[in-house]
Parts: C-alpha cells; sequence; structure tokens
C-alpha cells in the first residue's frame, strides 16, 4: 500500500508495491527478510495517510518524501549491507520541528529512525522495518563560533568537511577527523561518539563536545547546550546521548572546543617487514614524537594492495607486510622537521623501519592519506565487507588477522587489518563475492569470544547500531547491561526512538 | 655521451592553500603559509632524475635564487635523485622585487660557469604565473629552447620535444645546449624515499651570490597594487523560458 497525500492533486501509483521492484540489479536484501531469526517489528503504529497530512502541516510538502524512489538510498546503508522499508522521510529545518514530530510519533507510537549523513557502519542509520526517516540533512545552521574560548556551535546537520572548511579559514580545526567527512553529520558524530584519526591526539567527543541540545522521546526539547570547558554543576547529562546512537534522544545542537590549527603538519609514510618492527617503531614514535603526534595509523599489506589495485592509487614506497602513517602537528615547522628527521634517521638505521617517505607537498599528504581512508571504499568492490572495529591490545594486531586467516581460509577473498594503532583499535575486514550466512556463523561469535579473551571491545568507535546489538553483553557487565534498558525505559517508555539498534532484547 | 643537466627550482606557497591578499595590497599572505616546491619544477627534477637513469645525463645539478629558506626547497630536489644544489642567496627585500629577468641571468652565468647542457625549467611558476624564465634564459645564452615539453628524447646528437601548445603537440629537433621547460603530462614524479631523504643531506650544496655572478637585481618595474578579484555576483533563478527572455530584455542583453 502506498501513502497518499491529502492533496488529491498529487496521485501515487496503485500498483502492488514491492521496494525490490524500483531497485538496481543488485539490490540489497531486506534486513527484515535477512535477519527474520533475529529480530521481529515492534507494537508500533503504521503510517496513514492523515499522520503525513500532520507532517506536511508542520513540514510543508517538500520536506515530506514518500516518492520510493527518493527513499531508496535512506533505506541502504552506505556499506549496502541492510535495507529498511520506510515509506515517509522527514527534513525538519528547525529543532521545533523535530520537536513536534517527535511528539506527535510518540502519541501515535510511531517508530522514528534518526539519520545523518548515513555513513554508519554498523546498520544504524538505517530503518528495519517501516520506521519513519529523520533526517538531520537540513538542519545545517552554523551558529556561532567565539574566536576567543574556540567553541563552536551549530546545528545537527552540518556536515564535518564544511566544519572544517569554515574553521579553517578562521585558524581552527575540528578535534575529530574520519574517512567519511565529506558526508557525515556533526549530530550523528555525537551521538555515536565517533572516533577517527585525530582522538589520539584531541580525544574523544566525551571531552571535546561541551553541550548538546537533544528533543526526549515525548518531543520535549532538552538544553544540554552549556558552551563551557568547566561547568560542574549537577549531572554531566550530554554524555548520556553521546554515543546512545539516538536511542536515548535526537541531538539538534552541539557545542564542541575546536583546537587551534597547527602551524606545521608533516606526514610520514613508511614501510616495514614485520609486525615486531612496528611495535618498536611505534613505541619510539611516541617517545621521539610524543607532543606533537597528532595521527598513528597502521595499515598491513593487504589493505594497502587493495587501494591501489582497486582504486588505482600511487604507490609511493615498495610493497611490504606492515605499512605505518605517522602525522605530527605542532607550532613551529623547524622544530617539527628536526624532531621527525632524527626519528627517521633512528629508525631507518635501527633496521626497524625498510622504507618510507615524507609527503613534500599538501597533494601528497592527501595522496598519502588517501591509502588509509579509502581502504573501506575499495573493498566495497569485492561484494560484501565483513568488518570488525575492536579494541585489542595492540600486540596482538597481526594476530588477530592471522587467526581469522587460519579459520576461514579460501571462504574470504581478502583479509585486512588496518587501525588506529595509537589507540588500540583494530579494523578488521573480510571480504567476499556475496552475504553468505554460513561464512557469517563461521565468524561470529567466533571473533567476538577471542576479543573477550582479551578484554578488549567488539565495538571500538563503529557503536552497536543494529548489527552488533546481539553482542554487547561481550564487552559489557550483565548489571550495565540491565541499568542500559532501564535508562532507556525511563528516557523513552514507548520505544519509538531508533528502535532494534544498540541494546539486546 | 654524458650531459650535465641542471634544473631551475622555486620555493612557492602550496599549490593547495587558499591564497590571501595581504591588507595593505602589496602582495599575499606567505608567513606562517605551507610553502613547497613549485609543481612544475618537480616534474623538471623528475625529467632530469630519469634521464640520468636512462644513462643520459651523468651530472644533474638543482639551483634555486631566493631566501634561506630556498634550502628546503634544494633539499627535496636533492632527496629526488638530483646529485647536487646551488643557492643563490637573495636576501628578503631584493627577493621580494626579483622577476624572471633576474633569474634568467643568475641561471646564464651558471650555465656558462658549469658548463652545462641542458637547462630543464618548470614552464611556471604558480605565484607569479609568469612564464618566462626559460625563455629568457634561452634568449640571453642565444640557445634553442623547446618549451611546454611533454616528451624529451634523445635522437643522436639533437633532442627531441614534444610540446603542448593550444592547437595541440608541435614536435621539434634541438641542438645542444638547449633549453625546455616541463609542462604538466611530462611525467609525474616521484616520492622521495627515505634512504634518498637521508642522502641528500651528504649531498654537496654550494651557496652563491648574486655579486658572484655580475647580477644586478634592481626591479625594472614596479608592483602597484594587488587585489582579489571580484566577488562572483549570485546567480538568479527564472520559472521558466518566457520569465528568461524578459529578463535578458530588461538587462539588455536581447
Amino acid at each position: 500500500m502506498w501513502l497518499m497525500r491529502n492533496n488529491p492533486r498529487i496521485l501515487i501509483s496503485k500498483s502492488i508495491i514491492n521496494i525490490s521492484k524500483f531497485s538496481s540489479t543488485d539490490q540489497v536484501e531486506l534486513t527484515s527478510i535477512r535477519y527474520k531469526n533475529h529480530v521481529k517489528r515492534g507494537d508500533f503504529a503504521t503510517i496513514n495517510g492523515s499522520d503525513v497530512g500532520v507532517f506536511e502541516e508542520i513540514l510543508g510538502n517538500e520536506r515530506v518524501v514518500i516518492d520510493p524512489n527518493d527513499l531508496q538510498i535512506h533505506n541502504i546503508d552506505w556499506i549496502r549491507s541492510v535495507r529498511g522499508a520506510s515509506r515517509l522521510l522527514l527534513k525538519p529545518k528547525t529543532t521545533d520541528e523535530v520537536s513536534r514530530i517527535v511528539a506527535y510519533c510518540n502519541k501515535r507510537k510511531l517508530a522514528l529512525c534518526p539519520q545523518g549523513g548515513n555513513t554508519g557502519l554498523v546498520g544504524g542509520s538505517v530503518p528495519v522495518y517501516d520506521e519513519i526517516i529523520l533526517s538531520t540533512s537540513l538542519m545545517n545552521q552554523i551558529i556561532s563560533l567565539n574566536e576567543w574560548s574556540s567553541i563552536l556551535v551549530c546545528q545537527a546537520g552540518c556536515v564535518l568537511e564544511t566544519l572544517s572548511e569554515y574553521l579553517n579559514e578562521r585558524e581552527m580545526i575540528m578535534p575529530l577527523d574520519l574517512g567519511a567527512k565529506g558526508s557525515c553529520q556533526i549530530g550523528a558524530n555525537a551521538s555515536t561518539n565517533a572516533g577517527g584519526l585525530r582522538l589520539i591526539r584531541y580525544g574523544s567527543l566525551h571531552s571535546t563536545i561541551l553541550g548538546l541540545e537533544v528533543v526526549l522521546a515525548d518531543g520535549t526539547i532538552m538544553d544540554c547546550m552549556s558552551a563551557m570547558k568547566k561547568d560542574n554543576t549537577g549531572y554531566d547529562l550530554k554524555h548520556l546521548f553521546i554515543g546512545s546512537e539516538g536511542t536515548l534522544g535526537i541531538v539538534t545542537k552541539v557545542a564542541i572546543h575546536c583546537p587551534t590549527k597547527p602551524n606545521s603538519v608533516t606526514l610520514a609514510f613508511l614501510g616495514l617487514n614485520s609486525y615486531e618492527n612496528l611495535l618498536k617503531t611505534m613505541k619510539k614514535a611516541k617517545k621521539e614524537l610524543g607532543e606533537i603526534l597528532s595521527s598513528l595509523e597502521y595499515m598491513d599489506g593487504a589493505s594497502v594492495e587493495s587501494v591501489i589495485e582497486i582504486l588505482k592509487l600511487k604507490r609511493p614506497i615498495g610493497e611490504f607486510p606492515f605499512y605505518m602513517l605517522i602525522e605530527c602537528s605542532g607550532s613551529n615547522e623547524r622544530h617539527d622537521q628536526e624532531k621527525l628527521n632524527n626519528f627517521l634517521d633512528d629508525v631507518m638505521e635501527s633496521g626497524n623501519v625498510a622504507d618510507g617517505t615524507i609527503a613534500a607537498d599538501l597533494n601528497q599528504m592527501s595522496e598519502i592519506w588517501g591509502l588509509r581512508e579509502r581502504i573501506a571504499e575499495a573493498l566495497l568492490h569485492d561484494g560484501y565487507v565483513y568488518k570488525y572495529d575492536l579494541s585489542i591490545p595492540v600486540t596482538h594486531f597481526d594476530e588477530l588477522v592471522k587467526v581469522m586467516q587460519k579459520e576461514l581460509g579460501s571462504l574470504i577473498k581478502r583479509f585486512c587489518g588496518y587501525g588506529h594503532l595509537g589507540d588500540g583499535n583494530i579494523h578488521l575486514n573480510m571480504t567476499c563475492p556475496v552475504y553468505d550466512p554460513k561464512i557469517t556463523a563461521k565468524i561470529e561469535p567466533f571473533v567476538y569470544e577471542w576479543v573477550q579473551r582479551h578484554q578488549g571491545s567488539v565495538s571500538a568507535e563503529h557503536g552497536l547500531g543494529f548489527k552488533k546489538r546481539d553482542f554487547i553483553s561481550y564487552s559489557k557487565s550483565p548489571e550495565s547491561i540491565v541499568t542500559m534498558k532501564q535508562l532507556k525505559k525511563l528516557f523513552d517508555p514507548n520505544g519509538i526512538l531508533n528502535p532494534y539498534k544498540v541494546l539486546p532484547v | 655521451m654524458s650531459l650535465r643537466v641542471m634544473v631551475g627550482v622555486k620555493r612557492v606557497v602550496d599549490y593547495a592553500v587558499k591564497v590571501r591578499v595581504k591588507p595593505d595590497k602589496t602582495g599575499v599572505i606567505t608567513d606562517g603559509v605551507k610553502h613547497s616546491m613549485n609543481p612544475f619544477d618537480e616534474i623538471a627534477v623528475e625529467e632530469a632524475v630519469r634521464l640520468k637513469e636512462k644513462n643520459v645525463a651523468n651530472e644533474i645539478i638543482a639551483v634555486s635564487c631566493g631566501p634561506a629558506a630556498s634550502q628546503e626547497t634544494l633539499r627535496t630536489a636533492l632527496a629526488m635523485g638530483m646529485d647536487k644544489a646551488i643557492h643563490v642567496e637573495i636576501p628578503q627585500p631584493q627577493y621580494d622585487t626579483m622577476q624572471p629577468i633576474h633569474v634568467a641571468k643568475c641561471l646564464a652565468k651558471l650555465a656558462t660557469d658549469y658548463k652545462v647542457d641542458i637547462i630543464i625549467l618548470g614552464k611556471q611558476a604558480i605565484d607569479d604565473d609568469c612564464n618566462q624564465t626559460a625563455q629568457m634564459t634561452a634568449g640571453l645564452l642565444d640557445w634553442p629552447q623547446g618549451v611546454y615539453a611533454s616528451k624529451i628524447e634523445k635522437d643522436g646528437d639533437l633532442l627531441v620535444v614534444t610540446r603542448e601548445v593550444d592547437g595541440g603537440l608541435e614536435t621539434v629537433k634541438l641542438k645542444l645546449p638547449a633549453v625546455l621547460s616541463a609542462d604538466l603530462r611530462l611525467n609525474e614524479p616521484r616520492y622521495a624515499t627515505l634512504p634518498n631523504i637521508m642522502k641528500a643531506k651528504k649531498k654537496p650544496l654550494d651557496k652563491k651570490t648574486p655579486a658572484d655572478l655580475g647580477v644586478d637585481l634592481a626591479p625594472r618595474h614596479q608592483v602597484v597594487s594587488i587585489e582579489d578579484p571580484p566577488t562572483r555576483q549570485a546567480g538568479a533563478k527564472v520559472a521558466d523560458v518566457d520569465e528568461l527572455i524578459s529578463r535578458l530584455k530588461a538587462l539588455g542583453r536581447i
């Protein structure tokens, strides 16, 4: 059944609707089908024509989307691993509109899926069934920037890269950076506690976000927008919303502290022959470059080969089984270059590093970053990517890759290990031509059990979303999960905010 | 036949930086801004290194005319594979008014002193876009020139240079010695790898002054002002063809 607008001039086709009819030939399987043994639709109302009318009254016709063609990209995640069946997308511009929408949905018991840039990797940003998609894309106003306190206030839908460019002109930078920067939105970054490439230097969003404005499940606008670095007055509620992935409230505004733009940024790309060498080099880097280190990343041979082979990126140095990417940011170019040169002299002489290069200009810098930031994009071309974002002891990164190779052998086309070496966070990626539940069964819970044995996290920065909610117990104690469920019930008694995500049933 | 090749390199504001005009309109802001080797010069260096790898050249020298910071650019050239470097040190106030004619005179003198066979320069610098130094140098030396080169080959005693011109590609044959300038598609410059970066520290870097070369740096012209281009006017949307026509008529365009 299709949704009909109250306005009779706009007619919708009355042919039987099965979303797959509008699809391209390689359509992603509906989540409700692929995961039918793991999830069932909650006790929510179904949208009808008069609901559409109410939303049109709040937003106007143009910002209420019911055309299935337009809805397609909002129902599928970026890595094409889950597909929802939403028939309605709402695009508010103001917090007030969000509040009215949510209040109405709460009364009607209509489920909502908040969506930012839809770049999430755990199926948290798209519906599972027919949840209404609430997009923050049009809430893209920068509200203020205090150049003395370095605090930026903006709406949730501002794209990270846009904010970076805005700040760059004012000699500041965002405290976070990730490969999805061209599409991801700051409100959703906050909701997912996004990590990224500079966490090692500037910290997590729990420390850099100073305030949030959040719409709660009953439409209440909660103002936690203190724009102060220090404010110890009462319980710091914003931390509940950071990382709860839209299940406790919808972030509508963000106040964030922005670091000063460094005067000098240098980037080294190193090739190493063994993981031992890599660990020794990492230790040396922390010691000799410590205060200027702004990024410390690792990639294995397969990861770098994938971007060179699939995306035809340039190979800066020879072929090695391991690579490191070291970025330094500081206030004095000469000092930093001296530190970096001394460090590189040391590691080359000791034989720990086999070869490397330093980016000679900004162009080379972005080419080298491409080798790290575009791995996820390259792997998509293989078909289906089994993605595991894990916190494990940094000494065991390569061991884990080898363990998975032994376990899965020729079932997998490509095994890749890369990630935030400085933060103890590995991105384990295994590709194959198509999704196969038999392969999933071989990986899960095997990999999670391995992580648990090493007291790690089954999701370091990607969150739980839909795909990892059932594995929370591998990293969190039973009593803490009970408390999380109590908080969810307190904040969202009808369970309308991003259902089926984060917490297991 | 083994040739000596000299390559000119210039330290410029990095091409990815958004340049801003100084409030006093005398120039652009360069303080604290990222600088690197002029991209066309990188291509010239790469070509010289390839000529050496092919045994066409047996000594390749990098030259830069500029203040102390130009040495960084020379080190990059050495790290890419140049054998030695020459820094013609120009004090900052004189560098601010230095023009291609001055650089051409320095290069011409060095080419004569060092018995250079081929000079390769970047087609133009991305800060002044002059595209004059190669041509002037050839003129001063009375050497043939192959500018905007997208391919350089040796044919016996001659150089065969394919040039990118407005109408397409032009091929010229040059007797040696000759001056060439590198265009974008000549090659893709390599990354300087660490072993080479470390070797570069030990390569010779000679210092010269304009006086050593007998060059007078007095400027021939004066920059009156530097301004931003006018801001782009916002466009307007029209509802249909009729409105388009009436708007164009109102603007006097039709």
